[in-house]
C-alpha cells in the first residue's frame, strides 16, 4: 500500500487503485464479515467475548490507521484533487479522510470500552457486526458523491443503529428507545427520500457536483427546490440531532446502553453533518443558489435555537445520562454555525472550524458517555446525586472525567477550547456578531452543568457508601485514552487544523 | 527552552503526584518543588534581559514558535522573561514551595491529589507570568481557575462549596470582560497587526495604529477597552468594591492555598494591569490617573478598616491583602521609576509577607484549631519560634525598616509623590495615613493572641471539616497539648522571613532589573 502511495503524491491522475483510496472503508466492512465468521465458527464464544471485541477493535483500529495514512500522503486533498470513483458516485477527499479519522476512533474507543460492559450478555457478535456495518455506512457517508449513495450510506447507517439503541432487549427502556428512534428515523427518511426526488425533478441529476451544474444557470422551479433543499435539510436535522427533529435523542442516548450513546452522540451526528457540508457545500452551493434559495438562513435560525434550547434543557436534566443528550443538541447548534456562515467570503475557515470541534466532541463526548458507561457498569445510579463521591473510589477515571466536562464547557483543559475559539473567530469573521454572542452565552451556561458532574464527582459526601466492583480493563482504557487525546488536542491542535481548513476549503473551487 | 523546561516541570511532578501513594506524596511533593524552585534561581542568578518586554527590550530565555495559524491573526508560542516577571516567577517557585511545607500538617486526606493541583497551579502561575501571546497567556490565565477552585471546594473550612464557587464565577466573569475589552483593541487595531503577540500589539497601539470600529473612533474605543480590561483584572487584584470573594475564599481555603492565594495569585491582577492597562494605554490611564488612584485609595483604606474590624486572623490578613494592593494600584498609576518599580517590588514584598503570615496562622490554628483573636491569648509561651516569625512578619507588614515591606512602601510613596496627575501628593499623604491603620489592627491582634497569660478556647464549633486533629487526642480540654510546632512548619516560615530581610537590606537584587524593565515604559509613558 505504501507504494501506491508514494506514487500517488507525484501524480495528479488517478494516482492509486480504488481499493487503496477506499481501504478504511473495505477494512470495515471486511472486519464485519470476519466478525460473521468468527461467530459462525464459535457461536458459543468460548473467549467470553474477548476474540470478537479483540477483532473490532484491531479492524477499526487498522481503518484509522489507513485513513490517516491516507491524510498524511495527501491523497485527494488539495484543491480539485478529489479522487472520483465509480462514475463520481464516490468521493475521496480531505473531508471523507477528515471524518473517517472522526468515525474509527470512536469506533475504536467504543467498541473496546464495549467488551466490559458487554461481559456476560448475550448476543454479542451481532452487537460488534451492527456497529462495524454502521460505522462503515457513516465512512461512506462521508465519502458519497450524490445524493443516491448519500441515502443509501445513511440507511447503512442508520439501521444497525436502531437495532443496538434496543440491544438491550429485557430492558423496557432501551427498547422504548429503540422503537422511538426508529419511527422518528423512518420519518425523517421519508422526507428525505421526497427532498431528493423534489430535487431531482428541479435539475433532474443526482451527482452532487451535476447539481450544482444544473443550479448555477438558475432553475425555474424555484418552489420546488426550495421545498427540496428545506426535506434534506430536515433529514440532516434528524441524524444530527439538531432542532427540530432533535427529540428522538435525549430518548434514544438515555435508554440505550452508554457505549451505544456514545457511538451515536458523537459518530452518528459527525455523520450527519459531514453529509450536510458536503451536500450544502457542493451541490446547493451558496453561489449557485443564493438567488433561488438562501438556505444559510434556515441554517442561522437552527443554529441559534438548537444551541440554546440544548443548553437550556441540559441545564435542567436531574439525569446525568440525559444532561450529556441534550448537551449534545447544544453542540450540535455550535457545529451548525458552520453552514450558516457560509457564503461569507470565509468558508474554508468556518466550515473547518467545525470541523475540528466535531473532531474534539468526537473524544470529549465519547469520553463522556463511556464514563456513564462505567457508572453504569458499577451500578452507582444515573442521577447528579448518585455520583456524589466517586472522585475517592475512582480518582483516574475521576480526572479523565473532568477533563471532559471542563473541555465541553469550553475551558482550557482539552481541546474544546480551541475548537470554540475557532468557531468564534469564524462567526466574529464572517460578521455574525449574534451567533458569537450565543455561542459565548450558552457556552457561560453550559459550564453551570456541567461543574454540577464535576462537583458531585470530588466535592460531595455521597449519601451512602458507594461499593465500587472493580476497575474494568477495556472501559478504563477507553476512557483514559480518550482524556489524553482530549488534553493533548490543546497544544496539538495545528496538527489537525490545517488538515480541516484545506479540506473544507477544497470544497469550494 | 529553559522556561519550557520549568514548566514541563511542574506539569510533569503533578501527573506524577497524582499517582503518588498518600503516604509519601507530602514528601515528594517538596523534594519535587525544589527542581522548578532552583532551576528558577538559577535563571535568576544567570538573568540577562534588558528594557521592557512589551517594548522591545531585549528578553531572557525567549522562544517563539508558530502554533496555529487560523483566520487572520497567528498564534504563537512566545515566552520571554524581563525584569518585571523574572522576579514574579521566583516568587512563584519560593512560595510554591513553601506552600507544599506548610501543608504536610494541615493537609490529611487526599494528599497526592492536594499536591499534584499545587504543581499545576504552579505551572499555570509560570505561564502566566512567562507567556507573551495574548492568546496563550489566556489559556495560562484561565487555567489557573481550575486547581484553584477544586483547592478551595475540596480541603476547604465548612462553607468552603459556596467560597469556591464564588471565587470561580467572580473570576471568570472578569476574564470575559478582560477579553471583550482586549478584542475590542485587537479588532481596532485591523491589518496592522498579524498575531496576538503582546509586544506587536502594545508597540502598535503606542505608535497610534488604532483605528476606528463599528463607528467608533480611537480616543473611545481605548477608553472603553481600558475600562473593560480594569474592570475585569480588578477583581483579580482585588480592588475594592469588586474585593468580595477573597475574604470568603481566603477564610474557607485551606491555609496552603490562601499562602498561594494571596501570594502570588493576588498578583496576576496588578501583573496584567502593568502589561496590559498601563503599559498598552498609557495616555488613557494617565488622563483617568486621579481617578484610578481614588479607587487605589478607597482599597487602602477601606480594606484597612476592614481589617481592623475582624475577629479572625485569617480574615484580619485577607482584608490588609485589599489594603496592600491599593498600594501597588497607587504606584502604578503615578508613572514614575519609583512608582511603577516600587509597584512591582511592593508585589513581590507583599507575597512574601502575606505568604509569611498566612503561613503563621495556619501553624497556630494547626494546633489550637480556632483563629479567633478571642479565643486565645499568650501563644508566645507555647510557642515562642511561631510567634517570633509571626511578629516579624507584622512588623515587616508594617513598613519596619530593613524588611522589604518598607521598602515597597516607602518607593511606592517617593514615586507617587512626584507624580504628575492632579492631586498626587494630597492622594499619596491619606494612603499613608493606611500604615497607621495597619499598625493598629496587627499591633492589637499580636498583643491579644500571641503575648498576655495563655489560655486557649479551643473550638470545634469552627468544625474544619477536612481538619479534624489527626487523632492525636488532643480534645476541647486540651490546652496542655498546644506546643511548639514541627521542625518542618518552621522551615517554611524562616525561608520567607529570611527573603523578607534579604531584599529590605539589598533591595537591588531585584530591584535593579525591575527599575531596568520599568525604565522604558515611563520615559515612553510621558512622565518623568
Amino acid at each position: 500500500m505504501t507504494g501506491g502511495l508514494g506514487v500517488g503524491v507525484l501524480q495528479t491522475a488517478p494516482p492509486i487503485g480504488d481499493w487503496v483510496a477506499l481501504a478504511p472503508v473495505l477494512l470495515l466492512a471486511l472486519t464485519a464479515l470476519a466478525l460473521f465468521v468468527i461467530d459462525s465458527v464459535d457461536p458459543d464464544d468460548a473467549s467470553g467475548g474477548g476474540a470478537l471485541a479483540g477483532t473490532a477493535a484491531v479492524g477499526t483500529l487498522l481503518a484509522l490507521v489507513a485513513a490517516i495514512a491516507l491524510l498524511i500522503a495527501g491523497i485527494g486533498q488539495g484543491q480539485g484533487g478529489a479522487l472520483r470513483l465509480y462514475g463520481g458516485q464516490l468521493i475521496v477527499d480531505g473531508m471523507a479522510l477528515f471524518f473517517t479519522v472522526i468515525f474509527t476512533s470512536v469506533a475504536t474507543l467504543v467498541i473496546v470500552a464495549s467488551y466490559d460492559y458487554l461481559r456476560d450478555r448475550v448476543y454479542q457478535a451481532e452487537y460488534y457486526v451492527l456497529m462495524l456495518l454502521a460505522t462503515t455506512g457513516m465512512a461512506l457517508m462521508a465519502s458519497s458523491g450524490s445524493l443516491a449513495t448519500v441515502f443509501i450510506s445513511l440507511e447503512l447507517a442508520s439501521l444497525p443503529s436502531y437495532a443496538l439503541v434496543a440491544f438491550l432487549k429485557d430492558n423496557r427502556g432501551s427498547v422504548e428507545a429503540g422503537i422511538k428512534y426508529f419511527l422518528i428515523g423512518a420519518l425523517s427518511s421519508a422526507i428525505f427520500a421526497y427532498g431528493i426526488s423534489l430535487v431531482y425533478g428541479a435539475t433532474g441529476r443526482l451527482g452532487l457536483e451535476a447539481i450544482a451544474r444544473s443550479l448555477s444557470g438558475g432553475t425555474q422551479l424555484v418552489g420546488i427546490l426550495g421545498v427540496g433543499v428545506l426535506m434534506v435539510a430536515g433529514g440532516f436535522a434528524f441524524k444530527t440531532a439538531s432542532v427540530p427533529f432533535h427529540f428522538w435523542a435525549p430518548e434514544a442516548y438515555e435508554g440505550a446502553p452508554a457505549p451505544v450513546s456514545a457511538f451515536l452522540s458523537s459518530a452518528s451526528k459527525a455523520a450527519g453533518f459531514v453529509v450536510a457540508f458536503r451536500v450544502f457545500a457542493v451541490a446547493f452551493s451558496p453561489e449557485a443558489v443564493v438567488a433561488s434559495v438562501d438556505w444559510t438562513l434556515a441554517f442561522w435560525l437552527l443554529a441559534a435555537v438548537t444551541m440554546t434550547l440544548g443548553n437550556f434543557a441540559a441545564a435542567t436534566q436531574d439525569k446525568v445520562k440525559r444532561m450529556l443528550a441534550y448537551s449534545s443538541v447544544g453542540h450540535a447548534g455550535y457545529v451548525l454555525i458552520g453552514l450558516a456562515a457560509l457564503n461569507s467570503g470565509q468558508n474554508g475557515l468556518v466550515l473547518g472550524a467545525s470541523m475540528i470541534h466535531l473532531l474534539v466532541y468526537g473524544f470529549m463526548n465519547t469520553g463522556a458517555f463511556l464514563f456513564v458507561a462505567l457508572a453504569e457498569y458499577w451500578e452507582v445510579g444515573r442521577t447528579f446525586e448518585d455520583y456524589n463521591g466517586l472522585g475517592t473510589q475512582a480518582p483516574i477515571a475521576c480526572v479523565a472525567m473532568t477533563v471532559f466536562m471542563f473541555s465541553l464547557a469550553g475551558l482550557p483543559v482539552g481541546g474544546g477550547f480551541m475548537s470554540k475559539y475557532f468557531i468564534l473567530v469564524g462567526a466574529v469573521g464572517t460578521g455574525h456578531f449574534l451567533l458569537a454572542a450565543l455561542l459565548l452565552i450558552n457556552s457561560a451556561l453550559s459550564l453551570y452543568y456541567y461543574s454540577r458532574v464535576v462537583r458531585s464527582l470530588w466535592f460531595e459526601e455521597p449519601a451512602n457508601s458507594i461499593g465500587i466492583e472493580g476497575y474494568p480493563l477495556g472501559l478504563y482504557a477507553a476512557v483514559v485514552g480518550a482524556a489524553v487525546v482530549t488534553f493533548l488536542l490543546l497544544p496539538g491542535i495545528f496538527l489537525v487544523s490545517d488538515a480541516a481548513i484545506s479540506a473544507a476549503s477544497a470544497l469550494f473551487v | 527552552m529553559i522556561l519550557e523546561l520549568l514548566i514541563g516541570l511542574c506539569l510533569l511532578g503533578s501527573v506524577v503526584l497524582f499517582v503518588t501513594p498518600n503516604r509519601y506524596a507530602g514528601r515528594l511533593a517538596a523534594g519535587w518543588s525544589l527542581l522548578p524552585l532552583a532551576l528558577s534561581l538559577l535563571m535568576y542568578a544567570g538573568f540577562s534581559g534588558q528594557g521592557n518586554a512589551l517594548l522591545g527590550g531585549q528578553l531572557a530565555y525567549e522562544t517563539t514558535v508558530q502554533w496555529v495559524s487560523l483566520g487572520p491573526y497567528t498564534l504563537n508560542w512566545h515566552v520571554g522573561l524581563d525584569g518585571i516577571s523574572m522576579p514574579l516567577i521566583a516568587l512563584s517557585t519560593v512560595l510554591t514551595t513553601a506552600a507544599i511545607l506548610s501543608a504536610w500538617t494541615p493537609i490529611e486526606e487526599r494528599e497526592n491529589q492536594f499536591y499534584g493541583l499545587v504543581l499545576f497551579l504552579e505551572a499555570g502561575l509560570i505561564g502566566v507570568f512567562a507567556v507573551l501571546d495574548f492568546f496563550v497567556w489566556f489559556v495560562f490565565w484561565e487555567a489557573v481557575l481550575v486547581p484553584m477552585y477544586f483547592l478551595v471546594a475540596i480541603w476547604g473550612g465548612p462553607r468552603r462549596k459556596y467560597a469556591a464557587i464564588k471565587f470561580f464565577v467572580y473570576t471568570n466573569v472578569a476574564s470575559l470582560v478582560m477579553f471583550i475589552g482586549f478584542f475590542t483593541l485587537v479588532f481596532g487595531l485591523g491589518d496592522s497587526i498579524a498575531s496576538l503577540d503582546m509586544p506587536a500589539i502594545a508597540q502598535a497601539l503606542r505608535a497610534g495604529e488604532l483605528g476606528s470600529l463599528a463607528g467608533v473612533g480611537p480616543g473611545t474605543l481605548k477608553t472603553l477597552a481600558f475600562a473593560a480590561m480594569f474592570a475585569g483584572f480588578a477583581v483579580k487584584v482585588p480592588i475594592v468594591p469588586v474585593h468580595t470573594w477573597l475574604p470568603d475564599a481566603h477564610v474557607e481555603a485551606p491555609t496552603p492555598v490562601s499562602v498561594l492565594l494571596a501570594g502570588v495569585l493576588l498578583k496576576m491582577g496588578t501583573y496584567a494591569l502593568l502589561r496590559f492597562n498601563f503599559t498598552m494605554l498609557p495616555d488613557v490611564a494617565q488622563q483617568y490617573a486621579a481617578i484610578i488612584a481614588l479607587f487605589a485609595v478607597v482599597s487602602v483604606i477601606y480594606g484597612a478598616l476592614l481589617a481592623l474590624a475582624q475577629q479572625d486572623l485569617k480574615r484580619i490578613v485577607a482584608y490588609s491583602s485589599v489594603s496592600s494592593m491599593g498600594y501597588v494600584i497607587l504606584g502604578l498609576v503615578a508613572y514614575t521609576v519609583y512608582g511603577v518599580g516600587g509597584a512591582t517590588f511592593q508585589m513581590l514584598s507583599h507575597g512574601l509577607i502575606s505568604g509569611l503570615l498566612f503561613a503563621c496562622v495556619g501553624v497556630i490554628y494547626n494546633t489550637t484549631h480556632t483563629r479567633m483573636v478571642d479565643d486565645m491569648s499568650g501563644m508566645a509561651d507555647r510557642m515562642p519560634v511561631t510567634t517570633s516569625m509571626f511578629v516579624a512578619g507584622s512588623f515587616a507588614y508594617m513598613g519596619l525598616p530593613l524588611t522589604s515591606g518598607f521598602l515597597g512602601e516607602y518607593f511606592v510613596f517617593l514615586g507617587t509623590f512626584h507624580a504628575d496627575f492632579p492631586g498626587a501628593a494630597w492622594f499619596t499623604a491619606i494612603a499613608m495615613f493606611g500604615i497607621v491603620i495597619v499598625a493598629g489592627y496587627l499591633l492589637y491582634a499580636m498583643q491579644r493572641t500571641l503575648f498576655g497569660p495563655f489560655s486557649v478556647k479551643t473550638a470545634h464549633a469552627d468544625g474544619g471539616a477536612m481538619r479534624t486533629d489527626g487523632g492525636e487526642g488532643s480534645g476541647s480540654e486540651a490546652e496542655h497539648d498546644i506546643d511548639r510546632a514541627a521542625a518542618h512548619d518552621i522551615v517554611p516560615l524562616a525561608m520567607l522571613l529570611a527573603l523578607v530581610i534579604v531584599l529590605g537590606v539589598a533591595p537591588e537584587i531585584s530591584f535593579g532589573m525591575i527599575r531596568d524593565a520599568v525604565g522604558p515604559l515611563v520615559t515612553a509613558g510621558g512622565a518623568g
